[in-house]
């Protein structure tokens, strides 16, 4: 196999974006990365395009098709896939993306994830994340995605004692990370005060607990490394990218407030970078919820179960702390287009890599990614690092 | 979400009816047809739960979706059946009342419509049996 290299990087700015269509939100940010990369779209050889639910929340389907078509590749007849994986679909279009070029059947290709959720109303909204989850045992007698992860924050606080300011801190944190974020879509610091008054959503989680409803598009170009410096002076190594699965419904799972999967694609992901937890110096993680950062830093075995909560007290997680987690402000203050956030929580760590993260930067020459889809059925982490 | 046109004429939908697999005695609910430990080697017989079991984990949904609207707030669990099966219900309940490892048993409840003039769609709920 060979090895791969991320040569440019593009982001729109996340946030509610009436004034433009999921197309555009998709050639904004593509455009970014070509220009990152400095290549023309002639040299593009393939494209992968995340994307959850295009179907429900703007009625279009052939993804794949409609991103090659206006970023200008259709009638060069570029093949383009849509990859679908929840709200894990970003991180599952970059693992597509860095396969083909390992596997030699690519050199050139775009990794991408485009979601644009505010055109429905809040209920259908709703609706549509809750297919994440399992839609006939689950969504039928009720379940949102918010309550699913709610039944993970109230079994996990009974049983290691996490208290509801530890949880409100993961999102005090997120968002003094993001306010240093020209792309977040909450570029605000808040108090725990402001979690802890914020409506309940599904108790014990609270509208503050909860990344917001979002439209987005980030992008990555991935090309062999031995040509990467034909591009960038800056190229940054794809050490892994490994994936794993769980049931489609949390009520299957063996522990509830473990997710498996994060367990299963960290420790690949570790073991084909050939690195260690202490190697890592940054990690964006899937903060759908602030319990979910709580069980991702556990469950990837940055510490023991149950400890999550007070390191994250004790300013462990913090941007200057031993671990900095979600520099970019995590999907709590980024915000989350479900089938984007993948793609821009690799943007970040390259660049951070790179050092371009001006207020938020992080010293560090590795850094990780942890994108989760539903409530854990699906898991993709990758490891990248400074050549 | 039109959920009724199909699953109308499941019978798990009305009754706790699932499977079992022979060879290592694990129950499922819904009925698997394959035994994720034993795979091809396990026995997969139809098995009807008696209904009783208690609140793993609950959460009170404030904000649902389009077609639980009306009913918020409502509680919400995972129930671990005495058999082993877990699953996701409601907790026909006050909020006040539910709490981890509360004992429930199933009822019949109507769970929805498809829309004002559309089917009623029913199924299975729990009451605390305390």
């Amino acid at each position: 196999m060979r090895k791969v290299a991320v040569i440019g990087v593009g982001c729109t700015p996340f946030g509610e974006k009436w004034e433009t269509s999921f197309r555009n939100l998709f050639v904004d940010a593509g455009a970014r990365a070509l220009e990152d990369a400095g290549i023309s779209g002639e040299q593009i050889d393939e494209l992968f395009v995340g994307n959850m639910s295009a179907g429900r929340f703007v009625e279009q389907e052939h993804i794949g098709a409609l991103i090659a078509d206006y970023a200008g590749l259709a009638t060069k007849h570029v093949p383009s896939t849509r990859v679908e994986a929840a709200c894990s679909s970003g991180g599952l279009a970059f693992r597509q993306a860095v396969t083909a070029v390992a596997s030699g059947n690519a050199d050139i290709v775009v990794a991408a994830g485009v979601e644009k959720m505010t055109d429905v109303g809040t209920g259908a909204t709703v609706d549509t994340l809750a297919g994440a989850a399992d839609r006939e045992w689950e969504g039928f007698p009720g379940a949102t995605f918010p309550g699913l992860y709610a039944m993970i924050a109230r079994d996990y606080m009974h049983r290691f004692g996490l208290t509801r300011e530890q949880l409100a801190m993961v999102a005090v944190k997120n968002h003094r990370n993001g306010a240093k974020n020209p792309n977040a879509q909450f570029q605000k610091e808040i108090t725990i005060d402001t979690v802890m008054q914020s409506s309940l959503v599904a108790d014990p989680l609270r509208l503050f607990d909860c990344s917001p409803i979002t439209d987005g598009a980030a992008a990555v170009i991935v090309a062999p490394l031995e040509r990467a410096r034909e591009f960038t002076d800056t190229p940054v190594q794809v050490l892994s990218s490994a994936q794993a699965s769980d049931t489609i419904a949390l009520h299957d799972r063996r522990d509830i407030s473990t997710l498996d999967a994060t367990v299963a694609a960290g420790n690949r992901a570790f073991q084909l970078a050939r690195c260690e937890r202490k190697d890592i110096d940054m990690i964006e993680v899937h903060d759908c919820f602030t319990i979910a950062e709580i069980c991702a830093i556990e469950d990837l075995g940055f510490c023991s179960k149950g400890d999550a909560g007070r390191l994250t007290e004790e300013g462990y997680t913090a941007l200057d702390g031993t671990l900095p987690v979600n520099p970019s402000g995590g999907l709590k203050a980024c915000g989350h287009p479900v089938g984007a956030t993948g793609i821009k929580q690799v943007y970040e760590i390259v660049t951070q890599l790179r050092g371009e993260a001006s207020g938020r930067q992080v010293d560090g020459e590795i850094g990780m990614a942890h994108n989760v889809g539903g409530t854990g059925a699906t898991v993709v982490c990758s490891i990248l690092g400074v050549i | 979400m039109s959920v009724a046109r199909f699953w109308r004429k499941q019978p798990q939908r009305y009754n706790l009816i699932g499977t079992r697999c022979e060879t290592c005695g694990t129950a499922f609910f819904p009925p698997r047809s394959f035994c994720p430990e034993c795979r091809r080697d396990g026995r997969i017989v139809e098995h009807t739960f008696a209904g009783t079991g208690k609140v793993v984990t609950f959460t009170v949904i404030r904000t649902a979706s389009e077609a639980f609207e009306l009913l918020t707030p409502y509680v919400l669990a995972i129930v671990e059946l005495d058999e082993g099966a877990r699953l996701t219900s409601q907790i026909v309940c006050s909020p006040d009342e539910v709490f981890i490892g509360m004992p429930v048993r199933n009822v019949f409840r109507k769970l929805g419509s498809d829309g004002e003039s559309g089917p009623l769609y029913y199924g299975t709920k729990f009451i605390p049996a305390l």
